[in-house]
């Protein structure tokens, strides 16, 4: 794989690549084992500090915090991740009806997003989770439609500029239907801008869920996530402060491992630049 | 190959064994030049020959991260190469030498009127007062011959055709009388008559002010009415440097050869097809453009590109559609693809009208029509490897396995001169020619009866022209398509072209048998576009710079249609042998 090779070759690639491979391992170990059980309490032995039972120590109720912030990874990704679906997916399909068959659709659809656009996606998600409910479906759908705009705008827009190219008309001239054009010639060349999008939106989304959390309208404790971890611990920051600087961090590294990455792969991919992929055999 | 310069005065510029590298990777190897106060020499070469790059160096411009790593550049007492301080260069541009780019869309601050950016330079460099600069931009202006200077200060670049903006662009360089000009590739992007217009300004305003003037272009035919001197760079190697008579006359390297057989392209020979009736038929075809006026609110301005077009090519016919641009040639392409709607008139093909025939029939029938487009580097899906490129022009083919359409592509791409193994890479991966050729690969492999060629060489090197011009005659032979084969330069379609349709503002304004219309152009517009291409012929001793002669013709000018004015009767006249021109009075007959 020369294209991974590459990635890896540049410095911001292979340290986001590493931070986010990091952190998708422990989400990953988080969803099927943990030290301890991250919900069960222990009352006669709380704020504990790290030692070698509790390697970062425990809460307020006693619970060991590895073990939430592990399970709290699972919970955070496996929301990130699921939320990346339905704004690519549907996203992509109104992107690239509004580029390329423009018209009436075009201009309501371009209408309805720049007024979501208006809003902060976080406020617009607030608003949805009063309607659905807080809860670990609330938080998806809302963060989905608060990021629908971005990926059909970033779509629209890389189809209308591929459709300026000659190939596009070439193969009009061929015989060739719309919708086989738009789906063999200009879709594939705007998958790298929407790759780029979808690893920043990861990072988005993280962050957002966090936020959520934080304010108390993400996923409910008990169960952890590390926005509802970072609340809960905002109590006794005086006192324990690395009962909150853990999740910070954790979402830190996320973060900038996803950004990192996200700008190693918009070099590569650009397609202008002279070392895209190129001679892999047939 | 000495200079033939004898003159024994301290050149202008010196370059001794100049280096240039990026990175371990040198670009520009050993290049020794000079140049006199007031002279013109002509840097020529191929795109990566690194001629663009010496330009830069003396600048003290080169883009990073290419660096001069040997050898010295002199300009008039100042040591390039090793500049006392920064300060030294950034005074010497602008003020003593002056610099024009290729692109005249880019070279202007489109924010800035044109006086604001005129006066910029002279405030920095001179101490004149502001009425002074200001009557001065005015004075070059009128030197590169713009209308009304007065009034173009206060507007800004987008207001310009490309031709007018280089002009701009000229007279604010040439403002300050630098001492040596750098033009690199200043009418590459234009038209050929407005290239000639350009570059003629040029040396006349370099020869008043005696400016010393190094023009880089790919194509000696332009270069050599103006330069003194011929200097030819091939991939980084100085190869020849000579008076211009001499390098036509007698050139001393191989390249040189080369060079100027890709210019002269050889004797016409022109492909006439076969008599009997039109593969294609367009009748009186009209295009409308319409722009939407002030905030779209208050109605529509209507622009009719192509009016009243009629014109036949039959099979196995190479027919030309010349014209500068703006004139609708690629309009009419476009419109007969179906790429674009029209306004009026009909399209044939095979004797049936595209237009209502039936869907199922016309689709089979546009399927014997494909299009070569002018841009190799936009043409190609970059995602796709040539291979599936080449293949998906059968796609519409019924009965072929996997199989055989992938063999099918291979021998097409052997057929244009690729080779096979070329299937499995991408587009990025091969030059501007080579892309042409798969291009047009993938246009002939349905075995069409009718290519249509959008300025397919406008965008390569000469050399690579004579080369795809030559591909397209071999395979039209092999092939037996016939082509309508649209263009800016006269002397590329005369190359294959049994009959030519000159159009200028969305009317044609002649159509003839080439031949006929070389030997008798009779349209005003004809014989501008004739004078604009220069060429080289072989003279009495050796190669010489060839001044189209245009034979006296009957009428005044006046009785000829004037595009530019649209309002006047149109009428196209028979002066026989299908000899047809355009005329304003209905009553009166040309010659």
């Amino acid at each position: 794989m020369t294209f991974l090779s590459r990635l890896l070759g540049k410095t911001n690639g292979l340290i986001g690549a590493v931070m986010l491979g990091l952190v998708l391992v422990v989400a990953f170990l988080g969803a099927v084992w943990t030290p301890y059980d991250p919900l069960k309490s222990d009352l006669l032995n709380r704020f504990a500090a790290p030692g070698l039972a509790h390697p970062f120590g425990t809460d307020m109720f006693g619970r060991d915090v590895l073990s939430r912030l592990m399970r709290g990874a699972w919970v955070s990704v496996s929301i990130g991740l699921s939320t990346l679906v339905i704004p690519v997916v549907l996203g992509t399909v109104l992107g690239a009806a509004a580029g390329y068959f423009r018209g009436w659709f075009d201009r309501l659809l371009m209408m309805v997003l720049d007024a979501l656009m208006a809003f902060p996606g976080l406020l617009i998600a607030l608003g949805l989770m009063a309607v659905i409910g807080a809860n670990r479906y609330g938080v998806i759908l809302a963060l989905s439609f608060a990021y629908l705009p971005a990926v059909t705008r970033v779509v629209r827009g890389s189809v209308l500029s591929i459709s300026q190219n000659e190939f596009v008309e070439a193969s009009a001239v061929m015989g060739n239907s719309r919708l086989y054009t738009l789906i063999v010639h200009i879709l594939p060349n705007c998958l790298a801008p929407l790759i780029v999008l979808s690893t920043m939106m990861f990072g988005w989304v993280l962050l957002a869920e966090s936020a959520l959390s934080f304010l108390g309208l993400g996923v409910p404790p008990p169960e952890p996530s590390w926005g509802n971890i970072l609340s809960e611990a905002k109590a006794h920051l005086m006192r324990y402060p690395l009962l909150g600087l853990l999740p910070g961090i954790c979402i830190s590294i996320a973060l900038l491992g996803v950004n990192l990455l996200g700008d190693a792969l918009r070099d590569e991919l650009d397609p202008k630049s002279a070392s895209a992929p190129s001679k892999e055999a047939i | 190959m000495g200079d033939t310069t004898t003159d024994q005065r301290e050149p202008l510029l010196r370059i001794d064994d100049l280096e240039i590298s990026f990175g371990s990777a040198s670009v520009v190897r050993g290049v020794d030049l000079s140049l006199n106060e007031g002279e013109i020499l002509a840097l020529v070469g191929e795109s990566g020959s690194g001629k663009s790059m010496i330009g830069r160096s003396i600048l003290g411009l080169l883009p990073t991260p290419g660096r001069v790593s040997r050898g010295r550049i002199r300009f008039a007492g100042h040591e390039i190469t090793a500049p006392s301080s920064p300060e030294e260069l950034r005074l010497l541009r602008g003020r003593s030498i002056g610099l024009i780019f290729q692109e005249p869309l880019s070279s202007l601050n489109p924010t800035m009127r044109i006086g604001e950016q005129m006066f910029e330079a002279m405030r920095l460099h001179t101490d004149l007062s502001e009425a002074q600069i200001r009557d001065r931009a005015i004075e070059m202006l009128r030197q590169v011959r713009l209308d009304r200077p007065e009034t173009l200060l206060n507007r800004y670049p987008h207001e310009f055709s490309g031709g007018m903006r280089q002009r701009i662009m000229i007279a604010s360089v040439m403002m300050l009388k630098p001492r040596l000009l750098i033009a690199d590739e200043p009418t590459t992007a234009l038209d050929a008559v407005v290239q000639r217009e350009v570059l003629d300004i040029m040396e006349d305003v370099a020869r008043a002010s005696g400016t010393a003037v190094i023009l880089i272009s790919h194509d000696l035919a332009v270069v050599a009415r103006y330069a003194d001197r011929i200097a030819v760079m091939e991939k980084g190697d100085l190869v020849e440097t000579g008076a211009t008579r001499t390098v036509l006359a007698r050139p001393a390297h191989d390249y040189t050869r080369r060079l100027l057989a890709a210019a002269q392209l050889g004797t016409p020979s022109p492909v006439s097809g076969r008599p009997g009736e039109a593969l294609l038929k367009v009748d009186n075809l009209s295009v409308d453009f319409t722009e939407k006026t002030f905030l779209g609110l208050f109605g529509k301005r209507v622009h009719h590109a192509v009016r009243d077009v009629s014109l036949t090519v039959a099979p196995g016919q190479f027919v030309g559609l010349v014209g500068e641009s703006g004139s609708g040639k690629s309009t009419i392409g476009r419109a007969i693809c179906n790429l674009t709607p029209k306004a009026g008139g009909t399209v044939s093909f095979d004797g049936r009208d595209l237009d209502t025939c039936g869907a199922g029939e016309e689709q089979r029938l546009r399927r014997r029509i494909r299009v070569v487009f002018q841009d190799p580097f936009s043409s190609l899906n970059p995602r796709m490897r040539i291979g599936r490129i080449v293949r998906e022009g059968l796609r519409h083919e019924p009965g072929l396995s996997a199989a055989e359409r992938q063999k099918a592509a291979e021998d097409m791409l052997e057929a244009v001169g690729l080779s096979r193994d070329m299937a499995g890479r991408f587009p990025h991966a091969l030059s501007g020619g080579q892309r042409q050729r798969v291009a047009i690969a993938r246009a002939l492999i349905a075995k069409p009866d009718l290519i249509i060629a959008d300025e397919p060489v406008s965008a390569l090197d000469v050399t690579i022209q004579a080369q795809i011009l030559a591909l397209l005659k071999r395979l039209q032979a092999e092939y037996g398509f016939a082509c309508l084969f649209i263009s800016h330069d006269l002397h590329i379609v005369e190359q294959l072209c049994a009959r030519l349709y000159v159009l200028h503002k969305g009317r044609l304004v002649e159509e003839a048998p080439t031949p006929a219309i070389f030997a008798a152009p009779r349209h005003p517009y004809t014989r501008r576009l004739m004078s604009a291409s220069p060429r080289l012929e072989q003279g009495d001793d050796g190669l010489q710079l060839a001044e189209t002669e245009l034979p006296e013709i009957g009428g005044a000018e006046a009785d000829y249609y004037d595009a530019t004015r649209p309002e006047d009767p149109y009428r196209l006249i028979d002066t026989g042998q299908g000899h047809r021109v355009a005329l304003r009075s209905e009553e009166r007959r040309a010659g």
